[in-house]
């Protein structure tokens, strides 16, 4: 089963939305926490509805908003969102004026929208799309299994086509507590120097990507999507090699035919070795790219990857923002995604041109 | 009163995070509720909690905040009445 | 992919006991489990009635086998999940790929809101553990852990419906021939952030709950967690027992009318219980009970009342809002709910609607006020409804 990706649209730490040109310059972080750079809302969402939205709903709809329009698509058939962590900020404020208040009554905003659905009920709403709404929140695998909800779908419904997006948002309290936890670099430098170290933590990051996926090709499909799949906690790098190749025998593909690799290396040593174990092994020799750098890690990343991936597929193109070296291959047709959010869920994503 | 009314308007629009209209720009008599400003189910519980912060008073019934939340006017006049009431 | 699913186990805890065969006994003996709030520290525990399962946490870590230190919402999903688990005896089948999909709103949160005490006064404090496990999907992973599932482990979060859209996409895990079983359902404890939350809003009753009633004031929060197992006709026929029932049909739908508030006229509801009943293969008439999302809040009961008013005109089936007995328990009240209808069908009765005094006047139908016994009920509906107009029924049929 495939899916024909018609519209990729990512509001990332990177110039990436209503930018036609794809990466051609990289914003750079010294710090430790990527911020997404935002887009002015008045255009995309109707000011009387966006006084209750928090940062990441801004970010989402304004996404989901932009990728149906790119599309062409009024209402789709289903709305599937994938968020680890979900609207933080708002869980924060209402949690910090219920203490603040000792439980006195206090307004209820912030507990609605705080609710993990509150994204893709508000995209429901505002363009009133009465169909199917589901919200992963899988931690490192939220936007994996909001994809393999939405191709199940595809391949339920006859030419049908899905609204998938995934999105999570950096807060001052949470990256204040997931420092503390020893995730990120306690000397950063620039992110573009993330993988030319070798040290314990990465770099925070946030980001929304939404991607409309139909079961019926079209003229402006950027790739496809030919497969998700995910796995847990592997007890040790052989276990992970045999679940990368069984996904590939199971689809009968060689590493030969894998034009690209996009791996989850995010800078922390411990991290990236399991890529270069795997790199060595079963993705052996299969010309590779960095994305995190770019976006900063972050438990729904990888839907950066595959706006990443879909675009560098469309434009023929890798962009020297991923500090590529050249490769005789003429035409990009296979990309594969390969991630693991804290070696806690593994995911593989293979996208292809249509 | 009219100063009262105008503490208000300054009051609901930052508590409902009303950005595209001056404060000053809400009429007194004009209903909170109609299409101009948007305003929902929602925010009557958020107006409820603005006049128990604010001015101590409580609207006990979610059903009574029609009444007094028709309008700027509705909401100063039920301030003064009950805090009248309570000196 | 039209591959049949079967229900092959059960597990629920909740304020009316705490594996299945004690709520049954509760359903219908009339046992209620809403109470003064005993174990979780709150302003409004004299106030606000809940259903808090009977257990002090300390309890739950004894039963479940978890650390004491754990969020009370992973305790309660890993009895009730352990408790479908073994009651489906499957795990001796060799190489079956086994999911486990759990739902919840709140995750961890009862333990993030003794964080942030510290926290909040210096950002150096308050205890990391106490953090760790915030997001649902890390509740999820320690049960996973401890039940030996891993072949595919995920967590949905839709409000209210969230643990019926878990059953409905680990039924479809197992139709696209992902897994072959899988353990699916949900989980919330009561905590302070969820309780002072719905306060705001302004929808808790401050007496006992009355779903359905034209007096109804709002509802009762509780806590729990219930799961089924599920699996395809070709891992039935390996096991020793027959299945209780076959999921049969399925749906979710928008409302796409507010975020808090469902449509009057139940359109999202509607379209859930139809589409339901569609993708079953059944008529409004061959439904023998309704297991109500019956939250006692003006809106719900209106919205999915009309709905059915709609749906079933004259045909109207038995129903009752179980909710009237375990409280609306959020994230986990679909996977209850389920597990509840499952009995229903298994062992031949319709629960009551407690505290049922007058029924709405603006409908022509009226919930049971008494447990009724009838040998063939044989197909069971049963609905959930979310903030953010989530809608999902689940049709469960006899086999």
């Amino acid at each position: 089963m495939k899916a024909y990706i018609s519209s990729a649209i990512t509001i990332s730490p990177q110039k990436t939305f209503k930018n036609p040109l794809f990466l051609d310059e990289v914003e750079v972080y010294t710090d430790n926490r990527l911020t997404c750079i935002e887009p002015d809302y008045s255009e995309a969402i109707d000011p009387r509805l966006i006084r209750r939205m928090s940062r990441i709903i801004k970010m989402s709809v304004a996404s989901a908003l932009a990728c149906l329009k790119e599309a062409a698509v009024a209402i789709p058939d289903a709305i599937v969102t994938g968020t680890a962590y979900g609207c933080l900020e708002d869980t924060s404020v209402f949690l910090s004026n219920m203490i603040e208040y000792s439980e006195e009554p206090i307004t209820p905003t912030a507990f609605v929208q705080s609710t993990h659905n509150t994204i893709g009920a508000q995209v429901a709403l505002l363009i009133k799309c009465r169909q199917y709404n589901n919200t992963f929140v899988s931690g490192g695998a939220s936007f994996e299994n909001a994809l393999l909800d939405a191709m199940m779908l595809l391949a339920e419904n006859d030419n049908s086509n899905v609204l998938v997006g995934g999105m999570d948002e950096i807060t001052d309290m949470s990256h204040i507590v997931l420092s503390r936890m020893g995730l990120y670099k306690r000397k950063p430098a620039s992110n573009l120097d993330l993988f030319k170290t070798a040290s314990k933590g990465t770099i925070n990051g946030e980001g929304a990507a939404f991607f409309l996926l139909a079961n019926k090709p079209s003229s402006r499909d950027l790739a496809c999507v030919d497969a998700v799949t995910t796995f847990y906690k592997p007890t040790d790098i052989t276990e992970t090699a045999n679940y990368i190749k069984t996904f590939l025998t199971t689809r009968a593909i060689n590493c030969s035919d894998i034009d690209l690799l996009i791996t989850g290396n995010n800078g922390d040593t411990k991290n990236d070795e399991i890529y270069a174990q795997i790199q060595t092994s079963v993705l052996a020799d299969i010309p590779s790219v960095n994305y995190k750098h770019l976006c900063g890690e972050y438990p729904t990343s990888t839907a950066f990857a595959v706006w990443l991936g879909s675009n560098i597929i469309k434009n023929n193109a890798i962009p020297d923002a991923l500090n590529f070296k050249p490769i005789s291959k003429s035409k990009i047709n296979k990309v594969l995604i390969y991630n693991h959010y804290q070696n806690t869920y593994h995911s593989l994503i293979l996208l292809s041109s249509c | 009163m009219d100063k009262l009314i105008a503490d208000l308007k300054e009051q609901i629009a930052a508590q409902l995070k009303i950005k595209n209209i001056e404060p000053s720009d809400i009429g007194d008599d004009e209903p909170l509720f109609g299409d101009n400003l948007g305003l929902d189910s929602l925010d009557v519980l958020e107006l409820i909690v603005l006049l128990k912060q604010n001015y101590k008073l409580k609207v006990s019934n979610a059903e009574d905040g029609p009444k007094v939340f028709q309008s700027v006017r509705t909401m100063a006049e039920f301030i003064t009445a009950n805090q009248t009431q309570n000196v | 992919m039209n591959t049949a699913v079967f229900v092959v186990g059960m597990g629920a805890i909740s304020g009316i006991g705490n594996n299945v065969a004690e709520c049954l006994a509760a359903l219908t003996n009339g046992g209620m489990g809403i109470d003064k709030i005993k174990h979780l520290p709150t302003n409004h525990s004299e106030l606000l009635p809940s259903a808090e399962v009977k257990l002090s946490n300390y309890d739950l870590s004894v039963i479940s086998g978890l650390s004491p230190s754990i969020s009370r919402t992973a305790m309660l999903s890993m009895i009730a999940a352990q408790e479908a688990w073994d009651d489906a005896d499957i795990k001796h089948i060799p190489g079956l790929r086994t999911g486990f999909v759990s739902a919840s709103t709140a995750g961890g949160i009862d333990k993030t809101e003794n964080f942030a005490v510290d926290f909040l006064t210096d950002t150096r404090k308050g205890k990391l553990r106490d953090v760790i496990n915030h997001d649902s999907g890390s509740i999820t992973n320690i049960v996973a852990d401890k039940l030996g599932i891993k072949h595919h482990i995920s967590t949905v979060s839709t409000a209210c419906s969230s643990s019926a859209n878990a059953i409905i996409y680990g039924a479809r895990l197992i139709k696209h021939n992902i897994v072959d079983v899988v353990v699916a359902g949900g989980t919330d404890s009561l905590n302070r952030f969820t309780l002072n939350g719905f306060n705001t809003l302004m929808v808790l009753d401050e007496q006992l709950c009355k779903p359905f009633d034209e007096n109804r004031k709002g509802l009762n929060l509780g806590e729990g967690a219930g799961y089924l197992v599920l699996t395809s006709a070709r891992v039935v026929s390996l096991l020793k027992k027959a299945p209780y029932c076959a999921l049969s049909g399925y749906f979710n739908a928008n409302d796409a009318y507010h975020q808090t508030s469902t449509s009057p006229n139940g359109d999202g509801p509607y379209r859930a219980m139809s589409g339901a009943l569609a993708a079953a293969g059944l008529q409004p008439e061959d439904i023998d009970y309704i297991n109500l999302h019956g939250t006692g809040t003006q809106n719900n009961d209106i919205s999915e009342g009309a709905a059915i008013e709609r749906l079933f005109q004259s045909h109207y089936p038995k129903m009752s809002s179980t909710k009237s007995f375990t409280g609306h328990t959020l994230g986990a009240s679909a996977g209850i709910e389920a597990v509840f209808s499952t009995l229903a069908i298994q062992h031949g009765v319709v629960f009551s609607n407690l505290r049922l005094q007058k029924p709405m006047t603006a409908f022509s139908f009226a919930p049971e006020t008494v447990l009724s016994r009838s040998p063939d009920i044989r197909n069971v509906l049963s609905n959930s409804i979310g903030f953010g107009g989530n809608c999902s029924s689940l049709v469960f049929s006899k086999v």
